[in-house]
């Protein structure tokens, strides 16, 4: 299953990268991948901007605006004048 | 190692005033007060005995899984967070972190029977993990702060945590060593590849470190579904049913059992419906915006329903309900984004900023729509 193209928020700066490869651990969608002990992007679409990699990158090399892709989260965000927040605290949690 | 009979089990006073008192308190506590239907035990360390779990899952367990399914009372089943043990473990023995959620921690007790390990639960308030590490309560300091408390280095000789990989957006593993000395290996995403992960040296095959999304993962979420968005949607039948009795003559009450009754019942049937079937064809619904594959199904169930007659009214109803379970559906779908495990915020915020507006007209529209329809009758049911 593959979300919208071409929107998410993640970057790399491919020359800091010291090629821990820790991103590639971290990363629930197979975004990166080690090429010549460098990560790259190598599906930067499958991003679900959950912030795993640039939280266990050392070298500050990867941005990404973290947040949870979540409908309700943003209504409810929108609807209280406050940033998107995930309701996950209550019995009626959404989350997985 | 010695073995303890089970004491009384903890009152859910105990429980609170720990969580209330945050990260604190000290462990291990004295055996059976914690989770007692949990525990089986203890094992002699260096610093107390540590409670020790079992990895078979009770009748009573698999009931509150149940439960915690359909939104009821998730915070009672929140384990005590601390160190527990997991067989006869010694102090070469992994340690796996887990969060307080049951879920969190009866997949990972059962997925490791006739093992010796030692489990690390944080306080995450009872939420899962990956959603408690988006959140940072499943993060670097209540790691360092949980291995202080359980003073974590007396009991065992490496200096090695195993975290799953989804609470990798809480924690840093670099700030954990500096903090507390212990390195972070990401274990993988599912218990159930623990075994295979720990027989391999601490390492995950690629295929463990993926997310997925599959039928049954999409099926256990229906019901939390059901019931977040069911009050929502019985509070716009039940004000459908009530102004269903609006007519030219007036008030009345024959009305209310036919328009009424029709415009509840649709109302109810399309969140069902969407509740359902969205996250079960998921895959299939065309579109990749969950509010398009939504309307996509929305105009399916109206169509099916028109075709097939079970729809009756006047023209306005049914033209008011081409437009109304369209946008219901897409609604509901669309809000589906959050219990997936694969949308993004930019995309949701990119997705919602042309459907939320279209469902509003759909809405607007069917609605004034049916209201017309109340006043003016003439169609294939009249």
């Amino acid at each position: 299953m593959r979300y919208l193209e071409k929107v998410v928020s993640l970057e790399l700066d491919e020359k800091l990268c010291n090629g821990c490869g820790l991103c590639v651990a971290v990363c629930p969608h197979a975004v990166f991948e080690l090429e010549n002990k460098r990560a790259i992007l190598a599906d930067r679409d499958a991003c679900m901007e959950c912030g795993a990699c640039v939280r266990n990158c050392e070298q500050e090399a990867i941005r990404v605006r973290a947040g949870t892709g979540c409908a309700s989260a943003v209504l409810s965000g929108m609807l209280s004048g406050s940033e998107p927040a995930c309701g996950c605290s209550g019995d009626n949690s959404k989350c997985p | 190692m010695t073995k303890r009979p089970r004491s009384n089990s903890p009152t859910c006073d105990e429980h609170d005033e720990q969580r209330a008192r945050g990260t604190t308190a000290a462990w291990p506590p004295a055996l059976g007060h914690v989770d007692a239907p949990r525990t089986d035990g203890g094992v002699h360390t260096a610093v107390g005995d540590i409670p020790r779990v079992r990895t078979s899952l009770s009748a009573r367990d698999h009931f509150g899984s149940v439960k915690v399914r359909w939104g009821i009372g998730r915070m009672n089943y929140s384990v005590a967070p601390g160190l527990y043990a997991m067989g006869d473990p010694s102090a070469e023995s992994p340690v796996l972190v887990s969060a307080n959620y049951k879920m969190s921690f009866d997949r990972l007790r059962s997925a490791l029977p006739r093992r010796d390990a030692w489990i690390m639960v944080l306080d995450t308030e009872g939420i899962n993990v990956w959603c408690a590490a988006g959140k940072g309560t499943f993060g670097t300091n209540e790691i360092v702060r949980r291995v202080q408390s359980t003073a974590l280095d007396q009991i065992v000789s490496h200096r090695t945590l195993v975290v799953p990989q989804l609470g990798a957006p809480g924690v840093s593993a670099h700030a954990v060593r500096r903090s507390c000395g212990f390195r972070v290996v990401y274990g993988p995403v599912r218990a159930e590849d623990l075994p295979a992960f720990l027989d391999a040296g601490l390492k995950a095959q690629p295929e463990m470190r993926r997310v997925r999304f599959d039928l049954g993962d999409r099926a256990v979420l229906i019901p939390v579904e059901i019931v977040t968005g069911g009050k929502y949607a019985l509070l716009l039948a039940a004000a459908l049913l009530l102004l269903g009795g609006l007519s030219s003559g007036g008030y009345s009450l024959a009305s209310v059992w036919t328009s009424g009754l029709a415009g509840a019942g649709l109302v109810l049937g399309a969140f069902l419906c969407s509740a359902v079937l969205g996250p079960v064809l998921l895959p299939w619904l065309p579109g990749r915006a969950f509010s398009v594959k939504g309307a996509v199904l929305g105009l399916v169930l109206i169509g099916t329903l028109t075709v097939s007659s079970g729809l009756t009214g006047s023209w306005l109803h049914i033209a008011a309900w081409a437009f109304m379970v369209p946008t219901i559906a897409s609604f509901v779908v669309m809000n589906f984004t959050g219990a997936s495990t694969y949308t993004s915020l930019s995309g949701v915020l990119r997705e919602m900023r042309f459907a939320v507006p279209v469902q509003i007209t759909g809405a607007v529209v069917g609605f004034g729509l049916w209201l017309t329809g109340l006043f003016i009758t003439g169609g294939p049911g009249t």
